[in-house]
C-alpha cells in the first residue's frame, strides 16, 4: 500500500478525464484502484502521501484571459509580489485608476468600483471595492487537477444561431 | 521601476498573445447575435453556496446549464458584490468527475470491505444500506447508528434528517459539521442569553464606531462583510478597528490596532479589558443593575479527550459538572478580575501594554460603539464557551449590545451553520428551536408535533462529531452515513481516529457528495449527489437571516439530492423494523406503515399538494414523492419557533424576498434582538430584556485563563494552526474544480516566520515535513506569503486534499462544546 505502482498512474491518466470508468479499469485487480476515486489526491491511498510539487510561479505574461462570463472578475495577468494594498496604499491603482491609465496603459477598474452601496457613483473608487484581491486573483502555473465542463454561452448561443439558419 | 518593467511587458504582450492563439493579429470581424430569443438568461436568486456571510447570488441559467452567477444587487447583504468563490459558483458544478452512479466497494459481484469501488444502481444501493442498518440494529440497537450531517445541508434536509434519525431510527446519533465550527457559539449564546444566535445584524457594520476582530481572518473568510467593515473604515475616518490573531493576516491590512498574542491568551485579554473598565469606573452600572447576574464558573474542566488520556486523569472537574456554577455579586466578580493587570497580561499574552490599553479603553469610552467579530479563533478553542462568555462579558458591563453598532458579534462559517444545524437543531443533543432531547417538556413537545407516540425520542444525547469518529474506531458505531462534508479532511487527529474508524471491519460507511472527496475515498458506499441550485431549499446565515432558492436546473443524471436520499430510504423500513412493540402498542394505526409515511408523507410534511410547485418550476424531490416536500418540512419545522421568539414567516414569501431576518412577527423581521422598540418579545417598559433567562438578564461569567491542551516543548518546538483561505470553500471540493481558484490557490504551504525557516536551514519552497506526536505531513515552505507568522508558530491551511494536514492536529475540544480546537497543537519541523 506504501507505494503506487505506476500501473495504477497510468490508470488514473485514464480516470482523471473519464470518472464514469471507474470499474472499467483494465487494472482492476490492483488494490490501488480503490483510490483510483481520489481524483485530487492523484489516486494516492489516504494512509500516504504523494511528494508535493514544487511551488508554481505566478503567471506574469501579461496576457488577458477571456471571461467566463461578463460580470466575472478579470483574473490578474502579472505577479502582484510586494504590492502593498492597505489603510495607507494601493499599489494597485497606482495603474489602474482612471487618471493614471493613460499613462500606464492598464486597463481602468470598472465603473462599478465608483458605486457606493446603494448605487451612487462617487468622486474616487468606492471604499468597499478597496482590496482588491477579494476578487482579482493571480494564476499560478499549475495544471487543473480536473477538468471543468462549464459552458460558454457564447457556444450555447452560436449552437441556436446556427440551427436557425438552418 | 516597476512601471518601466511593466511598460515592456505590454509593448510585447499584444505579440505574444496573438502568437499563444496561433492567429494573425487583425481578427476577423465577428458577427454579434443580437436576436433576444437566443441571447436571453433567465436569471433567479440564491444564496450563495459558500460561506456564513450569506450572500444573495443572481444565478443566470441558459439551455438548462448554469452560465453565469453575479452577486445580487437587491440584497441588503452583498448589495451587488461578491468574492472571488462567489463570483465562480457558475462553474462549482461542472467538474468533470461529478458522481453520476452509487458505488460501491465489491469483490466478484459482492459487497467487500476491501472491494474496489463499482457502480451499482440505486435500488442496489438502499438495498444494501437497509440490510446493513438492519443487521446493526438487530445486533446492538440504534445506538449502532449514526448520521454526520452538514451546516451546508439546506434546513428542509436537516430537518428531514433530524426526524428520521431522533423519531424514525430512535437514535441521537446526529451531529452536523457545525460541531467543528459554530459548537462554541452555541454554548457562549446558551450559557449567557439562554437562547442562541447574535441579537444584532449586519447593519451595525454601517452604525458602529469601532470594530474589533477577535480570531476572526473577515478578510479572507467573510470576504463581503469585510468589504462593509472597509467601506465603514475607510468613509468615516473617526472609526478605528483592532485586529487580534496569534499570526498576522490579510485583516491587518486594514488594522489601526493590530495585535499578536501568544496562543490560548485570548482569555487574559479579554478578563484584562473587563479590569479595566471596573478600575477606570466605566462600568454601566444602570444596565448591569437592571440587566444581569454574576455568576462564578467551574475551572479545570479537562480538554475533552479520550478518558484515559493523562490530560483527562488529571482534570479535577471533568464529569458532569463541568459546565455548573454558583451565583456571585459585583464585588467579587471585580476581585476575581483584579489579577488580570496590564502588566501580567501583557506579559503572558505578548502584546505590548500601550496597545492592550488602547484596546481596553475602546470598549469602555461609552461614546464609542463597538461591534465586536469572532469566528474559529474564539470557537475552535479547549476554552471556546468560556471565550465567548468573556466577550459577552465586556458588552454588558459596558451595556454595548443591541443597540445598532454595539454589538458582540460572532459570525458563522458555514452557509447554514445557522439555520441547519443551530435552528433545526441537527445536533446530538438538541431538537428544533433551541430545544434538548435531554428535557422531557422538551421531547414532549417534538412527539407531539411530529404526531408520535410519547417515549419516540431517546432523553440520552447522542455521539458528537468527534465521539463518532472515536465510536467508530472503537467498533460501537456500525452504520454510519455522511452527508455534505468531508470528514475525513476536515476532523482533527485523522491517523488515529478518523482513518482507522472508517476502515474499520465493523462498521459500513456511506457518502454522499457531488464528488469524489477524501471521505468518498474513505468510504464503503458513495452517492451521487445533486448540489446547491440542483434543488430547492433554505439557508439561514450569521445574522439570523432566511433565505430560500428554487431549483434552477436538472442534476447531472444519477446524482439526488440528499433530501431525496434521506426520504427515499425511509421508504424501506416499516415501523415494526425500527421500533419496539410496546412503543407501537401506543399508536396502532402506524402499524404496517414505512418510515416514509409517518415521518412525511402522512405526516404534515404531506400536506401541501403537488400543484403549490409553481408549474413552470423544477422539482425534483415533490414531483417524485407526490407533494411539496420542501414546503411541507419547512412549515412542520416552522412550527417549531413561531410564538417562541424564533418566528419564521410563511415560506412562500421566502421565495419573493432577499430573506427575512427572524424573529418575523406580524409580517416584519427584527434588526435587533432583546432591546425594547426593536424586538416585540421584550417586555413593555424592561428596556432590554434577555428572555432567553428567566429573570430576564444575561449572565457576567467569572471564568479564569487556563493553558491550552499542547504547548510547544523541547522536541515539538512549534505552534501550528490551521485555517481557511480566501479562494477555497472548507475542504475544496467544489472549489478546487473551478480551474481560476485553482490556479489562484492550488496548494496548502505551511506559513513560516522566515527566521524559524533560517533557524532549520530552510529556504522558501522547501520540501518540508510537519510532524506532531499523532502524524505527519509534507507541503513547502512559504515564508513570504499572505500570512506573517511569529517565530515559534506556523500556518498550515486545511483546502488542500494532498496535503492532510489534520493528520497532525490534535483531538482536543472544548469539553463544554465539544468543539475541537483547530488553532492550537505542537509540531515539529524537519527538512525532508
Amino acid at each position: 500500500m506504501k507505494n503506487l505502482n505506476l500501473a495504477a498512474i497510468a490508470s488514473l491518466l485514464v480516470l482523471a478525464v473519464s470518472p464514469i470508468m471507474y470499474s472499467l479499469n483494465a487494472n482492476a485487480a490492483d488494490k490501488e484502484t480503490i483510490n483510483s476515486v481520489a481524483t485530487l489526491r492523484d489516486a494516492t491511498p489516504i494512509d500516504v502521501q504523494k511528494e508535493p510539487n514544487r511551488i508554481p510561479q505566478v503567471v506574469n505574461k501579461d496576457i488577458k484571459k477571456a471571461r467566463n462570463y461578463p460580470m466575472q472578475p478579470p483574473v490578474i495577468p502579472h505577479t502582484i509580489r510586494s504590492y502593498e494594498v492597505n489603510k495607507n496604499n494601493n499599489k494597485c491603482m497606482s495603474c489602474h485608476s482612471r487618471h493614471r491609465t493613460e499613462k500606464t496603459q492598464a486597463p481602468m477598474v470598472s465603473v462599478t468600483h465608483y458605486m457606493d452601496r446603494d448605487g451612487n457613483f462617487l468622486a474616487e473608487m468606492s471604499p468597499r471595492r478597496y482590496f482588491c484581491n477579494q476578487c482579482h486573483v493571480t494564476q499560478l502555473d499549475a495544471e487543473p487537477l480536473v477538468e471543468n465542463t462549464f459552458t460558454d454561452m457564447r457556444s450555447l448561443m452560436k449552437a441556436k444561431a446556427k440551427s436557425k439558419e438552418h | 521601476m516597476t512601471i518601466n518593467r511593466r511598460e515592456f511587458i505590454k509593448a510585447n504582450a499584444v505579440a505574444a498573445a496573438a502568437a499563444v492563439a496561433g492567429v494573425s493579429v487583425p481578427a476577423v470581424a465577428s458577427n454579434l447575435i443580437t436576436s433576444s430569443d437566443i441571447t436571453k438568461l433567465k436569471w433567479d436568486k440564491a444564496a450563495c453556496r459558500f460561506c456564513g456571510t450569506g450572500c444573495s447570488v443572481n444565478v443566470g441559467v441558459m439551455d438548462g446549464k448554469v452560465v453565469a452567477t453575479h452577486g445580487d444587487i437587491k440584497s441588503p447583504v452583498n448589495k451587488g458584490l461578491s468574492c472571488v468563490k462567489g463570483y465562480f459558483l457558475s462553474k462549482i458544478m461542472y467538474g468533470k468527475d461529478r458522481l453520476t452512479t452509487p458505488l460501491l466497494r465489491m469483490t466478484n459481484g459482492k459487497y467487500d470491505k476491501e472491494g474496489e469501488f463499482t457502480p451499482i444502481s440505486w435500488d442496489q444501493a438502499f438495498n444494501v444500506m437497509a440490510e446493513k442498518a438492519n443487521d446493526a440494529l438487530k445486533k446492538d440497537g440504534p445506538e449502532a447508528l449514526g448520521m454526520f450531517g452538514s451546516g451546508q445541508w439546506t434546513v428542509q434536509e436537516g430537518y428531514a434528517a433530524v426526524k428520521l434519525m431522533k423519531a424514525g431510527f430512535r437514535t441521537n446519533n446526529i451531529d452536523p459539521n457545525a460541531r467543528h465550527c459554530m459548537a462554541s457559539a452555541v454554548g457562549g449564546f446558551m450559557r449567557t442569553f439562554g437562547i442562541d444566535e447574535p441579537m444584532g445584524c449586519y447593519d451595525d457594520l454601517e452604525a458602529a464606531d469601532a470594530f474589533v476582530l477577535w480570531g476572526s481572518n473577515m478578510a479572507e473568510m467573510h470576504p463581503i462583510l469585510w468589504t462593509r467593515l472597509t467601506d465603514r473604515r475607510l468613509s468615516a475616518p473617526h472609526v478605528k478597528v483592532a485586529v487580534l490573531s496569534t499570526f498576522e493576516h490579510r485583516s491587518f491590512d486594514l488594522a489601526d490596532n493590530g495585535m499578536i498574542f501568544t496562543p490560548q491568551t485570548d482569555l487574559a485579554i479579554l478578563n484584562y479589558i473587563a479590569n479595566y473598565i471596573i478600575q477606570t469606573g466605566r462600568v454601566n452600572k444602570d444596565f448591569v443593575s437592571k440587566h444581569t447576574n454574576f455568576r462564578l464558573g467551574e475551572t479545570d474542566i479537562g480538554y475533552g479527550l479520550r478518558p484515559e488520556h493523562p490530560l483527562e486523569q488529571k482534570a479535577k472537574n471533568n464529569g458532569k459538572t463541568k459546565g455548573s456554577s454558583t451565583p456571585i455579586d459585583f464585588d467579587e466578580y471585580a476581585k476575581f478580575v483584579s489579577t488580570y493587570t496590564v502588566e501580567s497580561v501583557s506579559k503572558l499574552s505578548g502584546v505590548p501594554e500601550h496597545k492592550l490599553k488602547e484596546l481596553a479603553e475602546m470598549y469602555a469610552d461609552p461614546k464609542v460603539k463597538v461591534t465586536s467579530f469572532w469566528t474559529m479563533g474564539f470557537n475552535q478553542h479547549t476554552r471556546g464557551v468560556w471565550a465567548n462568555n468573556l466577550v459577552y462579558n465586556i458588552h454588558l458591563l459596558t451595556g454595548k449590545i443591541s443597540t445598532p453598532g454595539n454589538s458582540p458579534f460572532s459570525l458563522t462559517g458555514q452557509p447554514s451553520a445557522c439555520g441547519t444545524a443551530r435552528e433545526v437543531g441537527t445536533f446530538s443533543h438538541r431538537l428544533p428551536a433551541d430545544m434538548v432531547v435531554a428535557n422531557p417538556k422538551h421531547r414532549a413537545i417534538a412527539e407531539k408535533t411530529w404526531d408520535l407516540p410519547e417515549g419516540t425520542i431517546p432523553p440520552k444525547p447522542g455521539y458528537h462529531a468527534v465521539l463518532q469518529n472515536r465510536m467508530l474506531k472503537d467498533g460501537k458505531l456500525n452504520f454510519y452515513w455522511v452527508q455534505c462534508n468531508n470528514n475525513m479532511q476536515a476532523a482533527a487527529n485523522i491517523n488515529e481516529e478518523a482513518y482507522p474508524g472508517y476502515r474499520n471491519p465493523k462498521n459500513f460507511i456511506v457518502v454522499s457528495d457531488p464528488y469524489p472527496t477524501v471521505t468518498a475515498q474513505a468510504a464503503d458506499l458513495i452517492l451521487p449527489t445533486a448540489m446547491w441550485v440542483e434543488k430547492e431549499g433554505v439557508y439561514g446565515n450569521a445574522e439570523r437571516r432566511t433565505q430560500s432558492w428554487y431549483q434552477m436546473v436538472e442534476a447531472p443524471t444519477g446524482a439526488k439530492s440528499d433530501l431525496w436520499q434521506l426520504v427515499e430510504f425511509s421508504k424501506r423500513f416499516k415501523v415494526e423494523d425500527v421500533w419496539p412493540e410496546e412503543l407501537i402498542a401506543k399508536k396502532p394505526d402506524v402499524r404496517g406503515k414505512t418510515l416514509f409515511d409517518v415521518l412525511y408523507k402522512d405526516s404534515s410534511v404531506g400536506k401541501f399538494p403537488l400543484t403549490e410547485v409553481p408549474e413552470d418550476r423544477l422539482n425534483d424531490e415533490s414531483r417524485d414523492f407526490g407533494f411539496y416536500i420542501q414546503k411541507g418540512l419547512f412549515e412542520e419545522y416552522a412550527s417549531f419557533g413561531r410564538g417562541h421568539a424564533h418566528d419564521l414567516a410563511p415560506y412562500d414569501r421566502y421565495h419573493k424576498e432577499r430573506g427575512l431576518r427572524w424573529p418575523v412577527v406580524n409580517g416584519k423581521e427584527t434588526k435587533w434582538r432583546f432591546k425594547e422598540g426593536s424586538d416585540p418579545y421584550c417586555k413593555p417598559g424592561s428596556g432590554w430584556d434577555f428572555y432567553g433567562k428567566p429573570d430576564g438578564r444575561a449572565i457576567i461569567f467569572a471564568l479564569p485563563y487556563e493553558p491550552a491542551a499542547e504547548s510547544p516543548d523541547e522536541e515539538y518546538d512549534l505552534w501550528l494552526s490551521t485555517g481557511r483561505v480566501l479562494e477555497h470553500w472548507h475542504s475544496g471540493s467544489m472549489t478546487q474544480r473551478v480551474p481560476e481558484l485553482y490556479k489562484a490557490m492550488p496548494d496548502a504551504l505551511v506559513y513560516m516566520h522566515p527566521d524559524d525557516a533560517k533557524k532549520r536551514n530552510m529556504r522558501r519552497g522547501d520540501l518540508v515535513k510537519l510532524i506532531s506526536r499523532r502524524g505527519e505531513v509534507q507541503t513547502r515552505v512559504e515564508t513570504r506569503g499572505r500570512n506573517k507568522p511569529p517565530i515559534g508558530l506556523v500556518y498550515m491551511p486545511w483546502f488542500d486534499a494532498s496535503r492532510l494536514v489534520n493528520k497532525v492536529t490534535l483531538d482536543a475540544t472544548d469539553p463544554l462544546s465539544k468543539e475541537t480546537d483547530y488553532k492550537k497543537c505542537a509540531i515539529k519541523i524537519v527538512k525532508v
